[in-house]
């Protein structure tokens, strides 16, 4: 699957099936800093996500 | 297919919280945030539904959050939206921001620091030597106050959240800086000339209050603001997410447990700065001095001519937001 990230705005490919908590340490990406979104909805860490999904990463943590 | 079921209904959910031990469905999730944001409101005697309160509105999803969450609350709350003047940043965000208010029928005030003050935040920290935060921190506490008090709000909100209060308390901790500290509330009171200031949010993460904008269909901006970027803050907020890791909850221990134990100890040492103030010979506004922080801001800015954002911005950043903008 394909998988959208920000800050920087870049796109990885990840295999599926993969649970979401997996690809955000697969990542190196720290759960509490991060909402996975599939095909417009949050899941959980233990979504499954497939080869089909759209799925984006989405930081949470702000500077400001 | 999803495995993880509400702890409410037990239908699939759609977010964990492992500081709560537990997940849950969008609908119960939105009754959690909103039962967070009353106790805090009620624990800290933070609003009257009788207050007319002005929202500190910046696109972000802290600020739409909040607004929102007031509004499903039954207060009236409008908005104050600042042009800070930060490159292609906040014309972006006021959309946001504009677009929340339109499509809700909220009110959104809108001040722009180049068309009202003839000046913008890169400039003023390239003509008065002051980080941009620094200039810009003053910027808009100044006209949070000066506007509330003019168009008769007794409360000024912002969308700080927990994250961003316990970094700010670490940071303080690391250095012991008592005066900080003892400020660092999740209300500060009226006094004569300066509005109440609450932070409605600071029994909800940062993770919490963006996938409430998620589960409530609220469009904000995503974009950091690029002055942001490698500050001192976003590092301890790395820290403290790497401590919630090892022991979830640990965050909300930490701040709000200062608020609760270690503030009222501080308490005598706050009030010192509220005695001997003056009147902006500028404004109107109090001062200390003769002409307020904000009008000799004012002053040195808008004699400068315009200085464009990569030209204060730090290396590191300066890359990442020229990248950014390539892409987009
Ligand atoms: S990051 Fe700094 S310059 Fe940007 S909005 Fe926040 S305080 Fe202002
Ligand atoms: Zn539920
Ligand atoms: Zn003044």
């Amino acid at each position: 699957m394909i998988i959208k990230l920000r800050n920087p705005t870049r796109e990885v490919t990840v295999d599926g099936p993969r649970a979401a908590g997996r690809i955000l340490e697969d990542l190196g990406l720290a759960r509490e800093a991060h909402l996975v979104i599939r095909n417009g909805t949050l899941v959980p860490g233990d979504a499954v996500l497939d080869d089909a999904d759209t799925v984006e990463i989405r930081p949470v943590i702000s500077g400001g | 297919m999803n495995y993880s079921k509400c702890r409410v209904c037990k239908e699939p959910a759609i977010i964990d919280l492992p500081r709560h031990n537990a997940n849950f469905c969008g609908e119960h999730f939105i009754q959690l945030c909103r039962r967070q944001v009353e106790k805090a409101i009620k624990d800290h005697r933070m609003l009257d539904p009788k207050d007319r309160i002005l929202v500190a509105v910046s696109g972000g999803k802290d600020s739409l959050a909040v607004w929102d969450l007031l509004i499903e609350l039954g207060y009236q709350a409008d908005g104050l939206y600042i042009g800070l003047g930060i490159g292609d940043y906040s014309p972006t965000s006021e959309g946001y921001a504009q677009r929340f208010a339109d499509q809700r029928g909220l009110k959104l005030i809108t001040v722009d620091l180049r068309q009202d003050f003839g000046y913008d935040i890169p400039t003023a920290s390239r003509a008065t030597g002051r980080v941009p935060c620094s200039a810009c921190g003053l910027s808009k506490r100044h006209l949070f106050d000066s506007v509330a008090m003019e168009n008769g709000y007794e409360v000024v909100v912002t969308g700080h959240n927990l994250d961003d209060e316990a970094a700010v308390l670490f940071g303080n901790t690391l250095r012991w800086d008592i005066d900080y500290l003892a400020r660092q509330l999740p209300v500060l009171p009226a006094t004569p000339g300066f509005p109440k200031k609450v932070k409605p949010l600071v029994r909800l993460t940062e993770r919490e209050t963006a996938a409430w904008c998620v589960v409530r269909g609220i469009d904000y901006l995503l974009d950091e603001c690029p002055m942001a970027l490698g500050n001192r803050h976003l590092a301890h907020k790395n820290t403290l997410n790497e401590v919630e890791r090892q022991s979830p909850g640990a965050k909300a221990l930490f701040y709000l447990n200062f608020v609760e134990k270690m503030a009222p100890l501080l308490a005598s040492h706050g009030q010192e700065m509220v005695d001997g103030l003056g009147t902006c010979d500028s404004c109107g506004r109090p001062t200390t001095g003769t002409t307020c922080a904000f009008c000799r801001v004012v002053a040195t800015s808008s004699a400068h001519e315009p200085v464009p954002v990569e030209l204060v911005l730090s290396k590191k950043a300066r890359a990442a937001y020229l990248s950014d903008r390539q892409e987009t």
